[in-house]
């Protein structure tokens, strides 16, 4: 049996008069790891950010193992509501979103400990495990302005991880980052795949969404144009969107 | 009359005891404007309105008017009511709330200015909005505007002078009772000058070396 784990089903939203999605439908399985691609302002962030409620949506469901994200509470109801389903929806960002004023262990633990009231023999074992995870363990009581923007993403992907999951959305994870630091993080992001933890990227980087995803989504304005195994959709596209999309892509970045 | 500083040294007690007092004031009104003003800031920006509009008034009140005159209302004024401080709580007071006021326009922008993605990191990780107010912006917020907010605490000091007026014997008014002793304003004045010049620099020194200590964590 499939269980579909992450559901979104006919997801609308609008910032004014600006209808950034379109009665989007996805599925995700537990396990599964799907790409989402498309051009600049096609709606993508929106989309993550849909997902725990940072941007709702206009119309439309968004599930999880079950339980509708998007619920209609009153106010106080739904902020304890949303506080509870975010605690699963880990997120990284694309400027890492670090704490500047807690070191790494601090930035790590503190959602640990205030939301789950953990020990702080708990909370060290939690961090050492998390920083040794993504390889940063010697960087445990350094500050964030210290780490090397590569550093920081591993930490934000720890720190979302401390919070044990059930999915993760990565929204451009590695696009403010120097080249020569992309790797870095492309190999934990292999290395929680590995692990089958469900995932939803947002990126620009083809290769790496063809060696990592179960599926990749292509949007453009709002829609998901188009959908299939990376082999399909890199390969042998269907849409003329989907074809042109990447075509320039390619020019522009050089294979 | 020539200067003769010979008069000042019998005085040194009075004194060391007056530069004690303004040091009192100015660290517990100091410490009452900082936190006062984290409340004050955080009232303004996100308590109901039913709060906020008194706040704001209490605001114009404490920033439109001579601090002199609050440190009468505080002091005379409140025991028309039946509230009886005394001199030096009331200064502290006076003085706190004032500074708190100046403090919290200052943080209330620096609060503005986080980055969004902050707000967003916490509360995605399932932080509630008081929780990340608490945690992550306000920390922020006060980190960046502890030099602004150290020379609003140079102020303070400075304007520590005035509760003499409701009688507490701090260095201004210390100098002022030698001074009625002996006729030498000068001297005294100069010496309270002195005085002044160094607590400054103690609390310049201290401000530099927070800034230090929070520099990596910025
Ligand atoms: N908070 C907002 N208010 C108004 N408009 C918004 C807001 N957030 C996004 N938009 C608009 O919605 C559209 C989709 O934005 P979104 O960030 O989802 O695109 P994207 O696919 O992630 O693009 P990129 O690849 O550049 O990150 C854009 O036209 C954007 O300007
Ligand atoms: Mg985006």
């Amino acid at each position: 049996m499939t269980t579909s784990f992450v559901k979104i089903k006919n997801a609308a939203k609008s910032f004014g008069n600006l209808q950034v999605l379109k009665d989007i439908n996805l599925t995700v399985d537990r396990g599964q790891i799907v790409a989402i691609i498309g051009p600049s302002g096609s709606g993508k962030s929106t989309l993550l950010r849909a997902i725990n409620e940072l941007d709702p949506l206009t119309s439309g469901e968004v599930w999880l193992e079950g339980v509708q994200i998007n619920r209609h509470l009153p106010p106080r109801q739904y902020e304890a509501h949303v506080n509870q389903v975010r605690q699963d929806i880990g997120m990284v960002f694309q400027h890492f979103n670090l704490f500047p004023h807690l070191t790494v262990r601090g930035n790590i633990t503190l959602a640990p400990r205030m939301l789950k009231g953990l020990t702080e023999a708990q909370a060290n074992a939690l961090v050492e495990e998390q920083l040794t995870k993504v390889g940063l363990l010697e960087k445990i009581d350094e500050y964030p302005s210290r780490l090397s923007g590569g550093q920081k993403q591993r930490v934000a992907i720890a720190r979302a991880l401390a919070m044990k999951p059930k999915v993760m959305l990565f929204d451009e994870a590695t696009s403010a980052l120097d080249p020569e630091l992309v790797e870095e993080v492309n190999m934990v992001m292999k290395q929680l795949a590995d692990e089958h933890m469900t995932m939803i990227i947002v990126t620009h980087e083809m290769d790496f969404a063809a060696s990592v995803c179960d599926r990749v989504l292509f949007m453009d304005q709002g829609v998901v144009v188009e959908e299939g195994p990376p082999s399909v959709i890199f390969q042998n596209p269907v849409e003329e969107r989907t074809r042109n999309f990447l075509r320039k892509h390619l020019a522009r970045n050089g294979g | 009359m020539g200067l003769d500083f010979s008069v000042v040294p019998s005085y040194f007690g009075v004194l060391l005891q007056g530069m004690g007092l303004t040091i009192a004031i100015t660290i517990c009104a100091g410490i009452l404007s900082f936190f006062g003003g984290i409340v004050f800031a955080v009232a303004a920006l996100y308590a109901p309105m039913i709060i906020r509009l008194p706040m704001r008034a209490f605001a114009f009140l404490f920033m439109g008017t001579p601090l002199l005159l609050q440190l009468f209302l505080i002091y005379f004024g409140l025991i028309q009511v039946g509230i009886d401080l005394p001199a030096f709580v009331a200064g502290v007071i006076g003085l706190g709330l004032h500074f708190a006021v100046y403090n919290s326009e200052l943080i209330q922008a620096s609060i503005l200015a986080v980055d969004k993605g902050q707000y967003e990191g916490a509360r995605t990780l399932g932080l509630s909005r008081g929780q990340t107010v608490r945690r992550i912006i306000i920390p922020q917020a006060v980190r960046a505007v502890i030099p602004p907010m150290g020379n609003n605490m140079i102020a303070l000091l400075k304007d520590s002078a005035l509760v003499s007026v409701i009688g507490v014997m701090e260095l201004t008014l210390a100098a002022q009772q030698a001074i009625s002793r002996t006729y030498r304003p000068f001297e005294f004045y100069l010496a309270v000058a002195f005085c002044y010049y160094f607590i400054n620099l103690a609390l310049e020194a201290g401000l530099r070396h927070v800034e230090r200590r929070i520099a990596a964590s910025r």
